[in-house]
């Protein structure tokens, strides 16, 4: 059985007269090194599904069925006290702002032995010596000296590599990151995503990559799901997804990446926005932008098919001509 | 250059820009942060100029030079060969409508109270005095329907549109006065993937039919490869490449630009491959003596702590490195 199995999710937020479903039916497993990327627009629900699994849903927003099994226990049926074992212990999370993680009014040494004694009966000494090398494992220079910075001091990447030092301070299964690189240069940003690919390897955990960036994906992960208004359109393997991705979406957002080949040249853009979750369309969510839509795709809502691990959530899925691109030629 | 028989449109000469000063009567000294240090281009015609760097390196702060958000310390700027820098604000309004900027955040330059017609008349209302009521709303229409806005939105506020409709009439908004020269600020990095191609191509059909100089910032570089004709690469308030884009990408020679180039996340399956540079890039408070990259290069020597280098022809790019210069990359 896998480590982390999330089984028919489903997320609402009810407000008032209107309820919102934010998540619908959502299915993914995670084992034990394994290392998955969450993808899709804004709204197209990949934090939820990812805050959900350690109930950091803001309210309203409730986890209304379906089941989180870790380790065999339903993480969606915990309560507070309960929660908070797993929660920065087994399971911990980056998030996107380090500025915003990072308490601004004390040293990285108070955030870093608070989060280990939370968690574990240990001395301060050990606390201190524990995140030290956590600190050097992130290969943050003169780790002894840093410990007693505030994150003002820090550069964006530094803080960010503090941060990734504390998700890893109690040695955890799963580290769920949200846009971890959103807000850092794309130098930074490359060593980051180097780092995290190698603590991951290095330490057999598991990762869940939420972005919408899809290069960035690719480099780090070896599962992939592409989501839209809440619902998984396409998932498998990530070198097979984008190389060969069958659904609409997925093909749309992968021609709509500026390429060498496409230099002045009109980008292929998906006609129409992402629908707004109280006013979804009818049947497949994606049909009012999709090029091979027919009239059964307002009527049908579309179910994951297809072989090897590779599910699409078309109607027209086989119809629709080989996926054609330079990406992924190398 | 190329083509310097012509005046270039745009020519930014040894511009400097100093934040803070050294403190005063009463004050207590602020630090001097130096967000420009002796940069010097020259944007042609019909150019897509994209300038890039990571966030501090400057390039905000060269677009505001030149569109004249912030004057420069030192140096000058011209326009078509006047030099608008020192001109008093009146002077400077014939010059304005012909520069116009698009913002990187369409939910802060929207102004919430207005309505999409009234932003968009507003730039007519200010520099065509006397144009009719019937010929400002045939031109808001016009415009509108070009960057592929409803015409009927006209109505409306800015909290009724998403992100990449806001974009599209901040773009509108930028080419109601048929400016010759615009200035986008990370015009698509707030967006998400889909809607950037949108407003990419949006750009590109304005440059087409009407003719536009863009100087565009971005810190995307796959933006840059697809969008641009020139690029200048910035670093710590200095241009250490200046090239066509196709050059450069092919062939990059300034050590930085090579590291930035590597860091691109590209979809090859490759994973992760880039240069690593060590340390990070030092304040602008406190510029680092020569070359202000040294700290980081890996071919840093004596002469390069010392000197400071300028961009020089070496045959394919302009560098502003003595590594370079000297042969030894």
């Amino acid at each position: 059985m896998a480590l982390l199995e999330v089984k028919d999710l489903e997320v609402e937020f009810p407000l008032g007269r209107v309820t919102l479903q934010a998540i619908r039916k959502v299915s993914f497993s995670l084992e034990r090194g394994e290392r998955l990327g969450i993808v899709g627009e804004s709204g197209a629900g990949k934090s939820v599904a990812a805050f959900s699994i350690l109930n950091l849903l803001s309210r309203p927003g409730r986890i209304s069925g379906g089941e989180i099994l870790f380790d065999g226990d339903d993480l969606s049926k915990l309560d507070d006290v309960e929660m908070r074992h797993i929660r920065g212990n087994q399971i911990s999370m980056i998030f996107q702002d380090p500025m915003m993680t990072l308490n601004p009014v004390l040293t990285v040494a108070t955030q870093m032995i608070e989060c280990l004694k939370a968690h574990r009966k240990i001395s301060t000494k050990q606390a201190r010596d524990i995140s030290v090398s956590k600190l050097k494992e992130v290969m943050i220079p003169s780790p002894e000296e840093r410990m007693n910075s505030y994150p003002h001091e820090l550069s964006g990447g530094m803080r960010q590599r503090v941060v990734i030092a504390m998700a890893l301070l109690t040695d955890p299964e799963i580290i769920i990151a949200d846009e971890p690189t959103t807000a850092l240069d794309v130098t930074i940003q490359a060593e980051i995503m180097a780092l995290m690919l190698d603590l991951c390897k290095s330490n057999n955990v598991g990762l869940i990559l939420i972005t919408h960036d899809l290069a960035v994906v690719s480099q780090v992960t070896e599962k992939i799901m592409v989501m839209y208004a809440g619902r998984v359109v396409e998932e498998g393997a990530t070198h097979e997804v984008i190389t060969n991705p069958k659904h609409p979406y997925t093909r749309g957002l992968l021609k709509a990446l500026p390429q060498e080949n496409t230099a002045g040249s009109r980008l292929n853009q998906i006609r129409g926005t992402m629908p707004s979750l109280n006013a979804l369309p009818k049947g497949c969510a994606f049909n009012p932008r999709c090029d091979f839509a027919s009239s059964e795709c307002s009527i049908v809502v579309p179910k994951l098919e297809g072989d090897d691990g590779h599910h699409t959530a078309c109607i027209h899925r086989e119809e629709i001509p080989p996926f054609k691109s330079e990406l992924g030629k190398a | 250059m190329t083509g310097s028989k012509n005046v270039p449109l745009v020519n930014i000469l040894n511009v400097e820009k100093t934040f803070g000063d050294g403190g005063g009567f009463l004050s207590t000294a602020q630090p001097i942060v130096n967000a420009l240090n002796n940069v010097s281009l020259s944007i042609e015609k019909g150019d897509s100029f994209c300038l890039v760097g990571e966030s501090g390196c400057g390039k905000s702060t060269l677009a505001r030079t030149v569109i004249g958000l912030h004057p420069p310390s030192k140096g000058e700027v011209h326009y078509q060969g006047t030099r608008i820098d020192s001109m008093s604000a009146k002077e400077r309004q014939p010059f304005k409508r012909k520069m116009q900027m698009i913002f990187q955040n369409p939910y802060a330059s929207l102004n919430p109270r207005m309505t999409v017609a009234q932003m968009l008349e507003e730039p007519l209302k200010i520099h065509e005095r006397g144009m009719s009521k019937a010929a400002i709303k045939e031109k808001v229409e016009e415009v509108m329907v070009s960057v592929g806005n409803d015409p009927a939105w006209r109505t409306r506020y800015p909290h009724e549109f998403s992100g990449g409709q806001r974009q599209r009439i901040s773009i509108a908004r930028a080419l109601m006065l048929d400016p010759e020269f615009v200035v986008a600020d990370e015009p698509i990095s707030a967006l998400d993937v889909s809607i950037q191609a949108q407003v990419l191509n949006v750009m590109m059909d304005a440059q087409e039919k009407r003719n536009l100089t863009y100087l565009f910032i971005t810190h995307d570089l796959s933006v840059v490869e697809h969008f641009g004709s020139k690029v200048a690469v910035m670093y710590l308030g200095t241009v250490c490449e200046l090239a066509d884009v196709k050059k450069l990408f092919d062939a990059p020679r300034h050590p930085y630009t090579q590291a930035l180039l590597s860091a691109i996340p590209k979809i090859d399956g490759k994973g992760v491959n880039h240069i690593k540079m060590s340390g990070e890039v030092p304040t602008a408070m406190d510029l680092p003596s020569g070359c202000v990259f040294h700290p980081r290069c890996p071919y840093a020597n004596e002469r390069c702590k010392k000197e400071i280098p300028i961009l020089l022809d070496n045959g394919n790019t302009k560098t502003s490195c003595f590594a370079v210069e000297e042969g030894r990359i």
